[in-house]
């Protein structure tokens, strides 16, 4: 192939890698979430910290009862985050230029994409249309890349538990509630309106109006409409989240995005490296091939080259033979002639005398 | 020690026998107790930090460190470079060694070792770069051990089984390619889901790129530690062939690491451009990215290439090792520096002492099983009976 032609070919090969993920972006195959899924959409503004929902939370999952009981107030003055005895915690924030703290509470936010669930090797997560994330214990490895995976720091292990360790985090009480109809624990428990229950476009629609009735007591930002693609956890806050302690770099792209694009490759290297090697190895082959015929071609030509030599070196030596013969038996014929001519010379004078 | 070893043979005791006797017989401890208390006696992992020493060290930097096999065979048997056949069965041994100690460190890590399999008869997660990187570790530990089956097969005098690894060889020696390309980048491409939770510097959309081209490096450099080491430990072993060509490779393997390492470093510089990290090079991060960029592969590479170049064999031998510590620094602040870097002080992980032995003890189980395969079976000698072409 010439040289020119495989750059081009290389060339459109770019070219269709490119325009195959523009193509994917604009076909309008974004998930938009289960358009039915309920969501819950926690107010700061009006959550006084009372650890009801945690107490609610432990009772319905059977978790081990804590050290300190749920109505001391004292475990608020540490910044906790979810373990495997606790799927939801209450954390206090102070807040600069405000005289009461500020509460947040914490739980799974249920990703409309979650990165648990695309991260797992066996499918033990799975985003249900209720909108909730489950988790089957019965499939788990134990491997925790889950854990790795979430964005938000909530997945927890039982490190504790040699046999069947499990990995914990709230299922938005998928099992134990939802699918009876009845509302999550925490929700039900709470006492204020800091938690509220629906439909996300729902919810989604009461935020946006709370933000705009009372635009001087909100931040105007509903937490969780896009952040890591969407989560069916909502937030609003007077304060910036922020100050909540919630990351607000994490960007809008759902996570399994994130490594779908070198997913995508392995079928390249599958298809392209033995084509590539394949090519190595027969130039290499042929380069020996090619070394080979060369070294025997050079090896009989100087065969044939000293046979040629050494030929040509017998027949001058003959020849200087043969001349030599012929020398030494003229040189002797010469002689012969000399002494014959001498005898002759002789033989005159002596009959002259 | 060579010179004490050639002496007796095995019924004597030496230093390697008590001193690995005795990490074995603490590896035995360690391992009832894994598999008696938990995790969680046992290590200092936490909800935060799921991932320890035991993944940022026993699998990264195993799995990058055994990456000599499919480089020394594809030279060899792809690329048609025979000066480097005589570094095929070391490089093929250790590297079935280091995949075979990757899984069985996995089956400590992993909450239930038994249910490994899972992922490919029960339920596969195939959105999950780990489920690729499961995959592929797999078949390569397998095709590794169809490679090396052939030296087993000499030893057993078993020629017709020989014969028919023979054939496949190079089918396998392609597999092995596509499979460690594939397992390689994807060890980095796991951390690509929690952009996050890395520190920029080291969090890219190359990251598998850079795992799969560094560990081109570790392979090469590896192979170059290792021969040195046969070399003064086990040269009792060694026929006439390799005593002559063991230069060869490792000016060979020197120079070539130096290529790829200065396109490593060429990449990174790029990656830094293209994402646009250059302001975090002057923050504490920063530093410590510059000392693995520049001190562990800039620098290597450029006394690699001059020691190649002077043919001064002893130098390439310790830059080799200099490279390998500089991917296990890589490796390490991947996983557990760069991770979770914007956490509080205090929150941050070391590891216990409980993990460290167990790493002590999976490697010196590598290196005893790397022994007790080199003094019996044809490695670093050609089998009188098998001395045609292979």
């Amino acid at each position: 192939m010439h040289r020119r032609k495989f750059l081009g070919l290389l060339g459109s090969a770019g070219v269709g890698t490119i325009a195959a993920s523009t193509a994917q972006a604009a076909g309008g195959k974004q998930f938009e979430g289960y358009p039915d899924s309920f969501s819950v959409l926690f107010d700061s503004t009006e959550c006084i910290g009372c650890r009801k929902c945690e107490q609610a939370c432990n009772e319905v999952n059977n978790l081990d009862e804590p050290e300190k009981p749920f109505d001391d107030k004292t475990v608020l003055e540490k910044k906790r985050r979810t373990t495997s005895d606790a799927y939801t915690v209450v954390n206090k924030y102070e807040v600069p230029g405000k005289s009461e703290p500020v509460y947040r509470k914490i739980q799974c936010n249920h990703c409309m994409e979650p990165a648990c669930a695309s991260a797992c090797f066996v499918g033990a997560f799975r985003k249900t249309e209720m909108g909730a994330v489950t988790y089957d214990p019965s499939v788990c490895v134990g491997c925790r890349y889950c854990m790795i995976a979430c964005p938000f720091h909530i997945p927890a292990y039982e490190y504790d538990k040699v046999i069947e360790p499990r990995v914990m985090k709230c299922t938005m009480c998928y099992e134990t509630r939802l699918i009876k109809g009845e509302l999550p624990a925490c929700v039900e428990a709470c006492p204020k309106e800091a938690l509220l229950f629906g439909k996300r476009e729902q919810l989604l629609r009461l935020a946006r109006r709370k933000l705009q009735t009372y635009p001087e007591s909100y931040v105007q930002h509903i937490y969780g409409e896009e952040e890591m693609g969407g989560t069916n956890w909502l937030y609003i806050s007077g304060t910036s989240f922020e100050n909540l302690g919630m990351n607000t770099d994490l960007g809008n792209t759902p996570a399994p995005q994130y490594t779908s694009g070198a997913l995508k490759l392995v079928p390249g290297v599958v298809a392209l490296w033995p084509l590539l090697l394949g090519g190595i190895y027969a130039v290499s082959r042929r380069k020996d091939k090619i070394a080979e015929q060369e070294r025997q071609e050079s090896v009989e030509q100087a065969v044939a080259e000293t046979k040629e030599q050494a030929k040509k070196e017998l027949e001058e030596f003959k020849e200087k033979a043969e001349r030599d013969k012929k020398k030494e038996v003229e040189k002797a014929a010469q002689k012969a002639r000399e002494e014959a001519q001498a005898e002759r010379k002789d033989e005159e004078g002596g009959s002259d005398e | 020690m060579s010179d004490q070893e050639t002496g007796k043979g095995r019924s004597s005791l030496g230093p390697f026998h008590i001193i690995t006797g005795l990490i074995l017989l603490f590896g035995v401890f360690l391992t009832v107790y894994r598999f008696t208390q938990g995790l969680g006696p046992m290590t200092n992992l936490s909800h935060e930090y799921p991932w320890g020493l035991w993944i940022g060290f026993d699998l990264l930097c195993g799995v990058a460190l055994a990456a000599g096999g499919f480089v020394t065979t594809a030279a060899c048997y792809i690329f048609g470079l025979k000066k480097y056949h005589i570094a095929v069965r070391p490089a093929v041994l250790t590297a079935m060694l280091g995949y075979l100690l990757v899984v069985i460190a996995l089956t400590y890590d992993v909450g239930r070792p038994w249910r490994l399999p899972y992922p490919f008869v029960v339920q596969s997660g195939t959105t999950s770069v780990l489920f690729e990187v499961a995959l592929c570790v797999m078949i390569y530990l397998l095709t590794l051990i169809a490679e090396y089956s052939q030296v087993a097969f000499e030893w057993l005098r078993m020629s017709v089984a020989r014969s028919m690894v023979m054939k496949v060889i190079l089918f396998l020696t392609v597999l092995g390619v596509i499979l460690s390309t594939m397992h390689q980048s994807s060890l980095g491409a796991l951390y690509l889901i929690a952009p996050s939770k890395m520190h920029p510097l080291w969090y890219s959309a190359y990251i598998p790129v850079y795992f799969f081209v560094s560990s081109i490096v570790a392979g090469l450099s590896m192979v170059i530690v290792e021969m040195s080491l046969a070399r003064r430990f086990m040269r009792r072993k060694m026929d006439e062939a390799h005593e002559r060509g063991y230069e060869d490779v490792v000016l060979g393997f020197g120079k070539a690491a130096a290529f790829v390492l200065a396109g490593y470093v060429s990449l990174k510089v790029l990656g830094l451009a293209v994402e646009n990290d250059w302001g975090y090079l002057v923050t504490g991060f920063g530093g410590l990215f510059l000392i693995e960029l520049l001190g562990f592969f800039a620098l290597p590479a450029y006394v690699f290439a001059v020691a190649a170049r002077e043919r001064r064999v002893g130098l390439v031998k310790w830059t080799a090792l200099w490279a390998v510590l500089g991917i296990v620094l890589n490796r390490i602040n991947v996983s557990l520096i760069a991770y979770n870097w914007n956490l509080s002080v205090g929150e941050h992980y070391f590891p216990g002492w409980m993990e460290f032995g167990l790493t002590i003890f999976i490697v010196t189980l590598g290196l005893v099983l790397y022994r007790y395969c080199v003094t019996r079976m044809p490695v670093l000698y050609e089998h009188p009976e098998y001395t045609d072409t292979h």
